[in-house]
């Protein structure tokens, strides 16, 4: 099945060993592209996916051994995997090659078994492997799954500046208990995919979904250069998206909902948190507090989307809105003075 | 035939594998590039090109083990391991040696293909 469209890159500077490789690997049923030296063979895996390259090590322009160096320090093609085969002299640069990140190493003449045998295993690892990120981006977003791939995992956290948002939908517990359970997960698997929509497509990443509640982050796990103005426009999209969602449901004779948006921008210490065997990408600090409580705040003020001061100055007179004045918020020491964003002034 | 040219059981293990017909246009394109591959160490001996002989004799040593042109691939080998020669006079007995060893090879290949 997968092996049967898998696509093989043999780079070989000798036309003799291309040609042999080339017939092997065909015989063993995979598409072959070819390169006459390093250099061809990355702009080739650059430009067009690869399952497996079949590597020689003596080339000129760019010989084996900094293929192997290029391919490690990139993030796209650190995954692809590698068998040298080669005639090299030397077991110190058979094991140099093997340290560079080879899977293997096979000496020239290849023999067509055991090629057999290791590019089956190879491409089979390469199949669970994708499986596996495929599953760790399903219940981890892309960015969780991207700083887990490259870091690792460790518990902590790091401080970072970020802008933090709080989601919810209005009368959600009484819309729960007036219909059947089915609909209600239908309701929020469309209502989700609407509003993860408008929050990645500005950079931020949902880390928290708890019935109609989510929590997202713009500028963790990776850095955002203008978090507060991702986030804002988020926000706006959520709130269009809402709008156009309940045209939809008013055609079929259901009521329109309402969501409250807050966002506060500020430090805030992001990792993970929990034990070794589960634990979850979250962040904490005030800010994460302050942007709870201005969600929370927007159904005694009656409005869409608040924001405090620091998302204000940062977004330096971009999209229109209105001070509410001070507010005493739970758990602060002062009063906080929260901004009202109107909708339309999205850029 | 003389055996220690082209070592049969390699030479066979080749045609096995791949095919006859492919076996077959493996040699000419060896019989192409083989001379290309002579001139360069040639070359490289005549610059004084330490990494650029050792490549030319290093693709030479490959493409005779892939044949089972054994002695060609010791021969080759040799210049791969050792480098350039001190000794000119040396190294220039040696390529006579060598392109008087992959001419035999050749000319072995070339019957081999045909039979």
């Amino acid at each position: 099945m997968a092996e049967d469209s898998s696509r093989v890159l043999i780079a070989d500077d000798n036309k003799v060993n291309r040609l042999l490789l080339s017939r092997s690997v065909e015989l063993l049923g995979h598409r072959i592209a070819l390169a006459e030296n390093g250099r061809i063979a990355l702009d080739k895996l650059r430009n067009e996916p690869c399952d497996l390259l079949l590597l020689d090590i003596e080339m000129p322009e760019l010989d084996g051994f900094a293929v192997l160096e290029q391919l490690k320090a990139d993030l796209k093609l650190r995954d692809v995997p590698v068998i040298v085969t080669s005639s090299i002299e030397g077991l110190d640069n058979i094991i140099r090659c093997i340290e560079l990140g080879a899977e293997d190493y096979l000496p020239k003449p290849v023999n067509q078994v055991l090629l057999k045998a290791r590019i089956g295993a190879i491409l089979e690892k390469k199949r669970l492997r994708d499986q596996q990120k495929a599953l760790v981006q399903r219940f981890a977003t892309s960015e969780v799954a991207e700083d887990l791939l490259q870091s690792g995992f460790a518990l902590g956290g790091k401080r970072v500046h970020a802008s933090v948002m709080f989601s919810d939908i209005r009368g959600f517990t009484a819309m729960v208990e007036s219909q059947g359970p089915e609909e209600t997960i239908d309701f929020l698997n469309t209502y989700y995919t609407l509003m993860f929509d408008a929050i990645s497509s500005h950079g931020g990443m949902v880390n928290l979904m708890i019935g109609d509640g989510l929590m997202a982050l713009f500028g963790a796990p990776l850095p955002l250069d203008d978090c507060a103005g991702g986030a804002v426009a988020a926000a706006l999209e959520m709130l269009e998206l809402i709008e156009q969602f309940n045209h939809e449901r008013s055609a079929v004779d259901k009521a329109a909902i309402r969501i409250g948006v807050g966002v506060a921008t500020g430090d805030v210490v992001a990792g993970y948190a929990g034990t070794q065997q589960r634990a979850t990408y979250t962040c904490i600090g005030d800010t994460v507090n302050l942007a709870a409580r201005l969600e929370a705040h927007t159904k005694v003020a009656g409005c869409g989307i608040l924001i405090d001061d620091a998302t204000r100055r940062a977004l330096g007179g971009r999209v229109p809105m209105q001070s509410l004045g001070e507010v005493p918020f739970k758990g602060k020491a002062a009063a906080v003075e929260i901004f009202s964003v109107t909708a339309g002034g999205a850029s | 035939m003389d055996e220690s040219v082209i070592d049969r059981a390699v030479y066979a293990e080749l045609r096995d594998t791949t095919g006859a017909e492919f076996v077959a246009e493996l040699v000419d394109t060896f019989i192409e590039e083989g001379p290309g591959m002579l001139a360069e160490l040639r070359a490289a001996r005549a610059e004084g090109n330490a990494e650029r002989f050792r490549r030319a004799a290093h693709s030479l040593k490959s493409n005779g083990r892939t044949f089972g042109a054994v002695k060609l691939a010791a021969l080759a080998r040799e210049f791969e391991l050792n480098g350039l020669n001190t000794d000119l006079a040396q190294d220039v007995a040696g390529l006579a040696a060598l392109e008087a060893e992959y001419a035999r090879a050749a000319a072995a290949l070339k019957a081999l293909r045909n039979g």
